[in-house]
């Protein structure tokens, strides 16, 4: 029980960050129909600048700020000078040119970071809280509170602002958007951008966990993937539900069957969805009128 | 108020209008009619500028707009209703109205929407459901509403009768003659020839990508070569 448990926590934490990287696909998929494969480069971003930056002497909270604006940068610029320029091009075209941007990026981060893997410290310490007989790290709160924060403003912005509302539109029909007088590339380079930031806040809240490398993100991308397809892609709640879930099934199959095979949790995913679920958990039920 | 002049449009080699001229007058009511695929909507899209031209010109109000971007022209003053009403259904009927004054900030939308219940009151019952769940003549009302919150000098309507019953067809070109009174011109495309001719001024055929005919409405509707082709009779 008292393993579970342990088992739970470590998966909700893992799940709070694919989670994140989910909901950037999201809300660039819903934007344009094209998946980022580049997102979790933002992810890795968020961590080694912050590191980097922490090692120069600049105070932690400032760190971190500069790496979301790295790569809010970067999210602007990937939008601005490749996706933007090949406008028009189908969706598969649009995917291979943001895989050969997350390899563009890998690399440039190889040159100016180094090969290593590194962490900064916990923001709140590192002695573990014992709850109910496991134990907690106090960053793992900060991952999940601070995943929570982040799900709540996004849900606030498309909800109740009226840019928001204009996301929505855009993703649910772009036709109409267009004609109603709103710059739908706009509304897609705000949603690289802000794909950017929430992958970069992902990586600075979990790097002083999971530690962080130039290389961390080709897999937290198709981990995101993964559980934006579980929970039906284009579904922000269904990121969300998807991302938990699937760190819960990695930290179990890990736990209870085989660290070795935690990575594969991933990937059978992908293909039990495709098989059984194609529509993933959420996957689009509404009936519309015609 | 509109002037178009040798405009041409293709999807990949195939040209869906081969030289179109037409004009509409302030206050006008100008009706496109013409069968399926004979470039109408292809013709509307153009003039708002979501579908691209090979050649010719766009003059709104004297001045040249075709290659200025889509939410430019809305801005100027153009609004389009699109074919099949495309509302946005997951979000709520005052929500889809509101995006409609997108350009203008939402900031005078209530008076905008004030007016556009009062148009269509059915609306303001439903104005916090989805608008996918709302009637085919609800959607219709709500994206002719919708296109009216930009404050449009000129309404480009995409077949507003498509797919309703006879009762909701008088009603909503009923609106649309109310709002002519009002001061706004309509370009409006239908194949309900009949009914889109009895309230236009002026109308144009066209056919295969081309204008065949063009004159005052009642000249049309007495046509005998149009009438045995598009008014069935």
């Amino acid at each position: 029980m008292d393993q579970l448990l342990q088992f739970v926590f470590s998966g909700l934490t893992v799940g709070a960050v694919y989670a994140l990287v989910a909901l950037g696909f999201t809300l660039i998929y819903n934007a344009s129909d094209v998946i980022n494969f580049a997102q979790g480069e933002f992810v890795m971003l968020g961590g080694m600048v912050t590191v980097f930056a922490y090692a120069a002497g600049v105070p932690l909270p400032l760190a971190a700020l500069l790496a979301v604006a790295v790569a809010v940068a970067t999210g602007l610029a990937l939008h601005r000078f490749a996706i933007e320029p090949a406008r028009g091009a189908n969706a598969v075209t649009l995917i291979i040119i943001t895989i050969g941007a997350s390899i563009l990026i890998r690399g440039i981060a190889q040159i100016v970071f180094d090969k290593q893997f590194h962490r900064f410290p916990s923001f709140s310490g590192e002695d573990p809280i014992a709850v109910l007989g496991a134990s907690i790290l106090p960053q793992s709160l900060w991952v999940l509170g601070g995943a929570a924060i982040i799900v709540a403003l996004l849900w606030l912005f498309m909800e109740k602002t009226l840019l928001g509302k204009a996301v929505r539109a855009t993703a649910a029909n772009r036709l109409a958007a267009r004609l109603v007088g709103i710059d739908t590339a706009l509304v897609l380079a705000l949603a690289f951008g802000v794909s950017g930031a929430i992958g970069a806040l992902a990586g600075i809240l979990v790097t002083p966990i999971t530690l962080t490398s130039v290389t961390v993100g080709t897999l937290l991308a198709l981990k995101g993937f993964a559980a934006a397809m579980l929970g039906g892609i284009g579904n922000p709640v269904g990121a969300v539900a998807g991302g938990l879930a699937l760190g819960l099934l990695e930290a179990l199959a890990a736990g209870f069957i085989s660290s070795t095979y935690k990575d594969a949790v991933a990937f059978v995913v992908i293909i039990a969805v495709l098989f059984v679920l194609p529509q993933g958990l959420f996957g689009k039920r509404a009936v519309e009128r015609v | 108020m509109l002037r178009v002049e040798g405009l041409r449009s293709a999807y990949g080699r195939i040209e869906a209008i081969k030289g179109v001229d037409l004009e509409v007058r302030a206050g006008e009511i100008v009706a496109l009619i013409g069968a399926n695929g004979a470039g109408k909507t292809t013709l509307l899209r153009a003039i708002s500028g979501v579908q691209p031209i090979t050649a010719g010109t766009i003059l709104f109000e004297g001045e040249r707009i075709e290659t200025l971007p889509p939410h430019a022209r809305v801005a100027r003053g153009i609004a389009q209703v699109p074919e099949g009403r495309q509302v946005f259904g997951p979000l709520s009927v005052e929500d889809n109205l509101r995006l409609g004054a997108f350009r203008r900030g939402g900031e005078h939308a209530a008076e905008g929407l004030a007016q556009v219940y009062a148009l269509f009151p059915v609306l303001a019952e439903k104005r916090r459901l989805p608008a996918a769940g709302l009637s085919g003549g609800q959607q219709q009302m709500l994206a002719i509403g919708r296109a009216l919150m930009s404050r449009p000098r000129l309404l480009l309507l995409d077949e507003p009768s498509m797919g309703l019953a006879p009762l909701l067809v008088d009603q909503i070109l009923e609106a649309v003659a109310a709002l002519r009174a009002r001061g706004l011109t309509v370009l409006l495309v239908e194949q309900n020839a009949a009914a889109a001719l009895a309230i236009a001024d002026r109308g144009y055929v066209l056919e295969t990508g081309r204008v065949t005919h063009e004159g005052e409405a009642r000249a049309l509707l007495r046509d005998p070569r149009l009438r045995e082709a598009y008014l069935g009779v």
